[in-house]
């Protein structure tokens, strides 16, 4: 009995323990989580931060995610958007600190032409294919 | 109406079960293959940006880019006391600092009480360490976790980056990196 007691006791206490996660104490930057005062800094901000790739928690935004990093990272965007930076000033440093990867917006590189040209030579090449085959229709037809 | 005669079926037939093969390998050869979900620092071969962190102990002096323009190759050791695998490389970094390595450290979002308590647990081999609150340096360099070492040469230009902590097996590949970094 006393040991069901013991087991109970413990399984409560394990309700309340901390987790052992390995996370920081701080608390997050000051603004991770403020928006900045002016709404219209704020805006950009904001569209900038949804275009950027949190490097913890790789498929989420900085804008969505509660990893430390993408909280600093957020702090970093907001304080120089308020000292007046240009936010693609700023896609650019991160860039060329990370890579592409970092942004979610596609660059414009010699890399991206092949998928823009894609669709172009597709069209072109159902043309040539479609134009083969009503010829040949036409041909048959007249051959009746 | 009179049918075409009969073509004779080339390769073509063949050809939609072959994208579909393609496709189907690629498939599973994107379930099978371990993700590498570390980013590379872009950061290699330029110059450190401009920093200067206060002390995160009280026994070792604060860290900024100047420190890294002494001539010599350092290693620049991005870690925190609430991150497991940096306690994993402590053995590694203190037999680099045995061995004449200045390990400089970048302490990320970290309480000075809980740093001076991972050093005492798990030895100091750093000669100085810069308490980074704000994760500003750790951005600044292109590091995107923690452990991360950067081999850094005596003029301050980031020289190699190492991803996760140091185990016994990288130390070969850690000294020689910072033997190039000397030329």
């Amino acid at each position: 009995m006393s040991l069901l007691i013991k087991r109970i006791a413990l399984a409560v206490l394990v309700l309340f323990a901390a987790p052992l996660a390995a996370q920081d104490l701080l608390p997050p930057a000051p603004y991770a989580y403020k928006q900045l005062e002016d709404p219209a800094q704020e805006a950009k901000a904001q569209a900038l931060m949804e275009t950027l790739r949190c490097l913890k928690c790789q498929s989420q935004a900085i804008s969505d995610s509660d990893a430390p990093m993408a909280g600093d990272m957020r702090h970093q965007v907001r304080t120089r958007i308020k000292a007046g930076e240009d936010p693609e000033a700023i896609r650019t440093w991160l860039i060329e600190r990370y890579g592409d990867y970092v942004s979610y917006a596609p660059q414009n590189k010699p890399i991206m032409w092949p998928l823009f040209a894609a669709p172009l030579v597709i069209l072109l090449l159902a043309g040539i294919l479609l134009r083969g085959r009503f010829r040949k229709a036409a041909k048959s037809e007249k051959a009746e | 109406m009179s049918e075409p005669a009969p073509k004779r079926p080339g390769l073509a037939i063949w050809l939609p079960l072959i994208l579909f093969g393609a496709f189907f390998a690629l498939v599973i050869w994107g379930l099978v293959r371990p993700a590498d979900r570390e980013v590379a620092s872009a950061f290699i071969g330029k110059p450190l940006p401009s920093f200067a962190l206060e002390a995160a102990v009280e026994d070792r002096p604060g860290l900024a880019t100047a420190d890294f323009k002494a001539g010599k190759p350092k290693l620049l050791n991005v870690f925190a006391s609430w991150c497991v695998p940096c306690a994993i490389e402590s053995p590694q970094l203190a037999a680099l600092a045995k061995q004449g390595v200045e390990i400089d450290g970048v302490a990320i979002r970290d309480r000075r009480e809980d740093v001076a308590r991972f050093l005492a647990t798990n030895g100091n081999p750093f000669a100085r360490i810069g308490k980074d609150d704000l994760s500003q340096v750790q951005l600044a360099i292109g590091s995107s976790g923690v452990p991360e070492t950067f081999v850094i040469d005596g003029k301050g230009v980031i020289r190699y980056q190492h991803i996760g902590e140091i185990r016994e097996e990288d130390m070969s590949l850690i000294l020689e990196k910072l033997k190039e970094a000397e030329s």
